[in-house]
């Protein structure tokens, strides 16, 4: 029979089972598939601290939700057009988010009596009208996984393992995309156990050929590639595109990167990246704790090296010290903040964007620092790059915010030219830089540079350039110890003048505004990129014209903003915390801008901020 | 003493560059005024430092001195090499940093009783477990000094102080018992009088490949003066301190009266004439296992009668920053890095899109 083939321009699949079901795993390779039949995506994963939550309870259940499409998109999309679930705590967690008439794909093998039982459904949901609304397929994934695999000599165990990949080859099949790349994908992964390999690739196969022959699924459908700029193009998560950036950073410096970094949620995959990449040079740190990665971080940028270190909120908690001392010691260093939803643990694998302020403030005393942020997966690559430049050249701690949406959720990245990616200057003192009036010399390690107010970086192993530094106050010029009132006074408005100064090196806040009839201007800052510019363009499609601007530079902020937000009737600030940014500007320009906030550990969706912002527009 | 080289037959300033020609203390002095408490036992270290740098023959802008927070931790200031004064606690992990960066460097910590066991004890215990090639200065006065006078980890059971004007409840740390059990490669005890045996301690450690670590009992005049009396005392100290050299049957006391025998699980002392001269323990500093270093360690009682002074234990163990670095040799691929980078960024699945 000739199935019907249906174009969509985009699509929105959510895979939920089990901790154990290898959602994560196969949201990845349909992920990989689709970015290689070249739709635009992006995804959203969603998973659970605990490694292994009691098997078919809600806390157990972990999502992996894409997005893709024939256009440029911008989020993982609000609401799934498909859902696919592995059991009954699935279908529960996640029905509230399923839209009507939506697609829902239920293992029936795992909606036993006990497994309803475990998440409250005294009736069977699928006998009991519950989704009546919805285009549901009953499949038997486990027990038609098995029975695909009975010539294989595994144990019925590994054998159930495999209905994941069942699943992927189904809903491969739905949308029309190949499987080749997943099978290479196998064969790799499972080089040591090749009866594995095959039991994986034949349910993979099986499930494309249930979507073929049964008659449960009468329509295929199709998205075309997008039509994005040209170049070569990979898929990459937050975190990936950090430790790329780092090392892009570092190569471009030329300076080693050394990462001092504690294991923490959702940072660690920075740490993981960067130790596969010894061949630059980079030398990653296992730490005894979070002020042990920063301070030997500390070290070796004293030594000249490029200090990082990268962690998570609770972790830049216990590194406000030792940042302090780099505020004081005037060296390069960044600070990766990938937040999660606080405070204290909080919600560790949920993602929030509530550590502005600890970025901004986190320290004692005055103690300024460049603060910087990311704003989609693949832009982790440049907010690196960019945050080593200003800590390199201004010899500051730059904290790089990122957070765990963006760490864990990937979107395809046209790829630089190394030729392009932007020049890092280091220039280390090798020469006294202070003559005293009878004409010997000296070095001065706080004399400096007029146009950037950088002390110079003078590196142990310099001859005749020895030197003392230390977190006490030094006195302006010879850095020697002081306690004079006024050269306090003096340093403390120094720190500040250099951090403010970076404004002049960074580019001008840019409004997006193409009717240029805009009167309400939404002003995001990180993650929040992807939902604003969706509802930004949902809201021109209605037909008002509403302004977009977002910020990288989050200290300084660009020299022009105060005169960009001035220009707009209303402001707008859509933020994951209470306002943080909202009342910064508030304090600082005391313009009366709107704050948007929902602190839920998830992104803000493309429909909430479409209803938010539109009914502002509509009434200035 | 040092004889212990790293298995790969590194020795730790073999990779610092040598000074050419000769070295004086007066170039190692800065000229900063030196403002410990008249008295004070950190002056005599810092003299023996001073003068013993020159000894290494490596050049001066090599050396950094790192250290953390209290008294004992003003020393970079007064030294004319690199250095870093630096947050309380933190200097073993700034070091570790620095020292795992630049083997070229000579690396030195200072640090004192409260900076090293007890706001930074998880760094100290975790640079000598991972043998950084770092030289740690312990300068125990059994007191904090910079903060007036409140009892320290090592400030004996019932100790008497501001804080604790019953006394202190909580018993203290044996800084070499627990250098032992972190089981660092090279553990020593030295005294700040004893301006000779400092500097032949300071030596063994220089050259010894990996952490040394290095207490160094040391007098705060001010608020706990004549803490090490019995050991400095002429009429005393012959009975108080354990001279340890390796090869050495270990005897002490007027011509050696005592000596240390193997008893039970560890050491005792005992008569030397009513003993075996056969069962006088011969001190090896190069015994691979820390129990027994760790058994010398616990001879003395809390009158610091039978104190082992000199270098308990110096073996040979691969330094961390060795390791990692031959990780990174390893790694070179001898391409120029802005083509491993762009190998790097075109990794994996990629489209292109014409």
């Amino acid at each position: 029979m000739a199935k019907q083939v249906r174009q969509l321009d985009r699509v929105v699949i959510r895979f939920a089972g089990d901790s154990g079901d290898g959602m994560q795993l196969t949201g990845d390779r349909f992920t990989a598939e689709s970015a290689q039949l070249g739709n635009d995506l992006s995804t959203l994963p969603n998973f659970p601290a605990e490694i292994r939550a009691p098997a078919g309870t809600l806390p157990g259940v972990s999502s992996f939700q894409l997005h893709f499409a024939d256009y440029d998109i911008l989020t993982p999309g609000d609401a799934p057009n498909v859902l696919v679930a592995m059991n009954p705590a699935a279908l529960k967690a996640n029905l509230p988010d399923v839209p009507r008439a939506a697609e829902i794909i239920v293992n029936t093998d795992e909606f036993t009596k006990r497994n309803l039982a475990k998440v409250g459904y005294d009736v069977n949901p699928l006998e009991d009208g519950t989704l009546d609304a919805y285009a549901v397929h009953e499949v038997p994934l486990t027990s038609l996984t098995v029975k695909a695999l009975e010539a294989f000599d595994i144990s019925k165990k590994d054998a159930e393992r495999s209905k994941n990949m069942f699943a992927l080859g189904l809903l491969s099949w739905m949308y029309n995309r190949s499987v080749e790349g997943t099978e290479t994908f196998l064969r790799k992964k499972f080089a040591d156990r090749p009866e594995l390999v095959e039991a994986n690739v034949t349910a993979l196969k099986a499930g494309w050929n249930y979507g073929e022959t049964t008659e449960d699924f009468a329509v295929r459908y199709e998205v075309k590639p997008a039509k994005l700029p040209a170049g070569t193009y990979r898929n990459i998560t937050g975190n990936t595109a950090l430790a790329y950036g780092l090392i892009a950073a570092s190569v471009r410096a030329g300076l080693p990167l050394f990462l001092g970094a504690y294991p923490i949620t959702p940072a660690s995959d920075v740490l993981h990246e960067l130790s596969k990449h010894k061949k630059f040079g980079v030398l990653t740190f296992q730490a005894e704790d979070e002020i042990a990665a920063v301070a030997a971080a500390l070290g070796a940028s004293y030594g000249g090296a490029l200090g990082v270190t990268s962690t998570s909120g609770p972790g830049v908690a216990l590194k406000g010290e030792t940042i302090g001392l780099a505020v004081m010691q005037e060296l390069p260093l960044v600070i990766c903040d990938i937040q999660r939803a606080g405070p204290s643990t909080g919600m560790p694998t949920k993602t929030e964007q509530a550590d502005l302020n600890m970025a901004l403030y986190g320290r004692h005393g005055e103690s300024p620092a460049a603060v910087i942020a990311a704003s989609s997966p693949s832009d982790c690559f440049y907010a690196a790059l960019e945050a080593v430049r200003i800590a390199v050249t201004y010899r500051v701690p730059v904290l790089l915010l990122s957070d765990g949406y963006l760490a864990n959720g990937s979107e395809p990245w046209r790829l630089p030219k190394v030729a392009e990616l932007p020049e890092i200057t280091v220039d280390f003192a090798t020469a006294h830089n202070h003559e005293n009036p009878d004409g010997s010399t000296e070095f001065w390690p706080y004399l400096r540079d007029p146009e950037t107010l950088a002390r110079p970086w003078a590196i142990p192993g310099t001859p005749g350039l020895e030197h003392r530094i230390g977190g006490i106050e030094k006195a302006d010029g010879t850095g020697n110890i002081s306690y004079d009132p006024a050269n306090h006074d003096t340093m403390v408005r120094l720190r500040q003048a250099k951090v403010d100064a970076i404004a002049r090196d960074i580019p001008d806040l840019v409004a997006d505004d193409p009717s240029g009839e805009a009167r309400v201007l939404v002003l995001g800052w990180g993650s929040t990129y992807g939902p604003i510019g969706a509802a930004v363009r949902r809201i021109r499609d209605n037909g008002h014209p509403i302004a977009q601007a977002h910020l990288r530079h989050l200290n300084p902020l660009p020299a022009n903003t105060e005169a960009l937000l001035r220009s707009y009737d209303k402001v707008v600030v859509p933020e994951m915390n209470l306002g943080q940014l909202a009342q910064l500007l508030r304090a600082k320009f005391l313009i009366d801008v709107i704050g948007y906030d929902k602190v839920r550990g998830l992104p803000f969706t493309a429909g909430e901020l479409e209803s938010a912002l539109e009914e502002i527009v509509k009434n200035v | 003493m040092s004889e212990p080289v790293s298995p790969n037959g590194r020795r730790a300033l073999d990779l610092v560059p040598k000074a050419e020609g000769k070295q004086t203390m007066k170039q190692f002095k800065s000229d900063q005024e030196v403002r410990w408490c008249p008295g004070c036992g950190d002056y005599a270290i810092l003299a023996a430092f001073q003068s013993f740098l020159p000894t290494l023959g490596i050049k001066q802008e090599n050396t950094v001195v790192v250290s953390g927070i209290g008294c004992s931790s003003r020393f970079p200031y007064y030294m004319n090499t690199y250095g870093m004064h630096s947050i309380h606690g933190r200097a073993p992990a700034i070091a570790s940093g620095l020292a795992t960066t630049r083997p070229d460097l000579s690396v030195w910590m200072i640090t004192g009783d409260g900076d090293a066991l007890s706001i930074g004890g998880n760094h100290l215990i975790h640079a000598l477990r991972r043998n950084v090639n770092i030289k740690i200065l312990l300068f125990n006065n059994r007191i904090y000094g910079l903060t007036k006078g409140q009892y320290s980890p090592t400030s004996e059971l019932g100790k008497v102080t501001k804080s604790t004007p019953a006394g202190s409840a909580d018993a203290p740390f044996n800084p070499v018992s627990l250098a032992l059990g972190a089981e660092a490669s090279f553990v020593a005890r030295t005294l700040d009088s004893d301006r000779k045996h400092l500097t032949s301690v300071l030596s063994a450690a220089a050259e010894h490949n990996g952490s040394a670590f290095i207490e160094i009992y040391q007098n705060c005049p001010i608020f706990n003066d004549d803490a090490f009396e019995v050991l400095k005392n002429p009429e005393t100290r012959d009975e108080a301190v354990v001279r340890v050299e390796h090869g050495q049957p270990i005897t002490f006391g007027p011509d050696g009266v005592h000596c240390v025998v193997r008893r039970g699980f560890g050491l005792a002392v005992a008569k030397t004439a009513e003993v075996d001269p056969a069962d006088i323990v011969v001190h090896d500093a190069h015994e691979p296992d820390p129990s027994y270093a760790f058994a010398l360690s616990r001879l003395p009682g809390e009158d610091l009668l039978h104190t082992p002074m000199g270098v308990l234990r110096d073996v040979p163990r691969p330094s961390y920053d060795e390791i990692v670095r031959g990780q990174l040799d390893a790694a070179r691929t001898g391409r120029s890095l802005d083509d491993e980078l762009d190998s790097l960024l075109y990794s994996g699945d990629t489209w292109a899109i014409v």
